[in-house]
């Protein structure tokens, strides 16, 4: 089984907006909804730096653990998908969440939220038929083979999906390259010792 | 192919040299195979260095990542969600989560069941609190019809805003399973739509409630008194009481303070629509959520003492009058003011069957 992750690599995400372009094309989210979106900190400095950020599909999901109604479920190839049959949009899952992920249409007085919406690694989610799917949670290429479709499209590849161990094999080869000191994880106190450079050198 | 077709009939005579030329037929292949996978390596490993290098933004460090957990944004930060007020990393998501699910939800359940096993004791040992007196026959107008019809209201609602919250919190380990999702969905929607329509209702009709009340209910030396002297609920003590006795006035500064923290953090959940952010919606559901469990672990309280623990509480509620020995038992100062208004059970069942309002002209309509 595979472990499905996103990986955005900050050192090529050139804050095209590419990938929040396919996601809103690929699966015709709802009006004001945009389950991805890129992010610049230090927008014109020097240090700036941008990141594509979408539902991560945690391991240990906090939007699971809290969720009231119970409507989120982890699929065999670890995609944290959620019913919209059984959301209330009581906004739980956005509290938790570390990436502000869910989102919530408002459609309703007193600015209630509507059914959750967040990506769903293009896989769709729990439906009677492909055209309900559709019509709710967007395309599922998984189920046609593909990948998702933000990162198929990434011009500088920068954004990543795959498998855990595919994504981690291709951004520690490009970090080999890079020639840093401490491997791309700067803030793993483990870095130093693991000494990534010297794994991926062994894996070729 | 070609090769590999036409050389195939050669190796059918098991010759020596049919022999031979197998061997040097799959060491030709190996070799082939083994050299296109080694290129294919010696491309991809030199290919990209370069290619890397150029393409690469100048290096991340490690200042910016923690610049990222710390959820500062600075004024250069961008979002391209076009409604975002967020930060790059929620971190406070998780500790919100861990306050919620490791404390709040499990020792509310604790709290709330143990003055539950607690008020089953009190009953099974102690039992009702009986008058000591036969009544009189003799009634004193307690409660107002308008009060006992706010009363009852806000009960209603409370009761009902409890058994939603708590469906909210702990419904997904019991009715999920019990019942299946198809019922399941319908519950928990409706829980959550009562709860955000009747909480403000309840909000409003509490604070009537509680401006209506604050006169009978401002702490007085002799409450600190009864309080000591556990209400006098054991044994055959007697304490003095106002109209609101120490457990009253307790119970309703109680409302006073956690029911309309309660009600406050309850408008900043129910109406998101005023860009309050994540970590405000957090700290409002943990206050939110310890306040009502509290409360509705105290609420069981009032509820015993009110309808199965002490004799004729119900029907002061209910009818609005009590009897001159409930009265003088439970509420001597009290008593002791309106002793002079009593009227006989006769004539209160004759004016509620004529169906003029009850009560002298007298007697409190707060």
């Amino acid at each position: 089984m595979a472990q499905m992750k996103f990986m955005c690599d900050a050192e090529r995400c050139i804050e095209c907006n590419g990938c929040v372009t396919a996601c809103k094309n690929a699966n015709e989210v709802p009006w004001g909804i945009q389950r991805r979106r890129v992010v610049t900190l230090n927008d014109g400095e020097a240090s700036e730096m941008s990141i594509s950020v979408a539902c991560m599909h945690c391991d240990d999901a906090p939007c699971m653990a809290v969720c009231p109604t119970d409507c989120f479920h982890k699929t065999d190839d670890g995609i944290v998908l959620h019913d919209k049959d059984l959301c209330i949009g009581c906004g739980y899952c956005l509290y938790a969440c570390p990436f502000g992920a869910p989102q919530f249409p408002q459609t309703s007085a007193f600015g209630e939220r509507g059914k959750m919406d967040k990506c769903t690694f293009c896989a769709g989610g729990p439906a009677e038929s492909k055209e309900e799917e559709y019509e709710k949670y967007g395309a599922n290429r998984i189920a046609e083979g593909k990948l998702p479709l933000c990162a198929e499209m990434c011009s500088t590849k920068a954004l990543l999906a795959g498998d855990a161990q595919d994504v981690a094999d291709i951004f520690r080869q490009r970090v080999v390259q890079r020639g840093h000191k401490d491997g791309a994880w700067s803030n793993n106190p483990q870095a130093s010792t693991d000494n990534l450079a010297y794994d991926a050198a062994q894996k070729g | 192919m070609n090769l590999l077709t036409a050389q195939a009939p050669a190796a059918v005579p098991r010759s020596g040299k049919g022999l031979a030329l197998g061997i040097w037929r799959f060491i030709a292949v190996a070799l082939v195979l083994a050299l296109s996978l080694a290129f294919a390596q010696v491309a991809v490993a030199q290919a990209d260095p370069d290619r890397e290098m150029t393409t690469a933004a100048p290096g991340i460090t490690a200042d910016q990542w923690r610049q990222v957990r710390s959820g500062e944004t600075g004024p250069n930060y961008r979002d391209s969600r076009h409604d975002s007020n967020y930060n790059l990393i929620n971190s406070s998501g998780e500790t919100w989560r861990h306050i919620r699910n490791r404390w709040v939800s499990p020792f509310g359940l604790i709290a709330i069941g143990a003055t539950a096993a607690l008020i089953t004791l009190f009953y099974l040992i102690v039992g009702r609190k009986d008058l000591e007196a036969p009544r009189t026959g003799r009634l004193i107008l307690r409660w107002s019809l308008m009060m006992r019809a706010l009363h009852w209201t806000v009960a209603t609602l409370f009761l009902a805003l409890a058994l939603t919250g708590l469906n909210l919190l702990f419904g997904k380990f019991v009715f999920r399973t019990l019942f299946g999702d198809a019922v399941w969905a319908w519950m928990i929607a409706a829980s959550k739509l009562l709860h955000n329509y009747m909480g403000p209702i309840f909000g409003v009709l509490l604070v009537i409630m509680l401006v209506s009340l604050i006169k009978e209910n401002i702490p007085k030396w002799h409450d600190w008194e009864w309080i000591k002297k556990g209400g006098g609920m054991i044994g055959k003590k007697h304490v003095d009481a106002g109209f609101a006795n120490g457990g009253e006035k307790a119970w309703y500064w109680i409302l006073a303070s956690v029911g309309l923290l309660v009600v406050a953090s309850g408008f900043v959940l129910d109406f998101p629509n005023f860009d309050q952010s994540r970590d405000t919606m957090q700290w409002a559901n943990v206050i939110h959520a310890v306040g009502a469990l509290g409360i509705t672990a105290i609420s069981l309280g009032h509820i015993y003492i009110g309808t199965l623990g002490t004799e004729g509480a119900l029907e002061a509620m209910t009818t609005g009058y009590v009897d001159e020995t409930w009265a003088k038992e439970h509420h001597n100062l009290w008593y002791e003011e309106v002793k002079d208004q009593t009227i006989p059970e006769e004539e209160v069942a004759a004016r509620k069957s004529s169906g003029t309002s009850a009560g002298p002209s007298a007697t409190r309509t707060s």
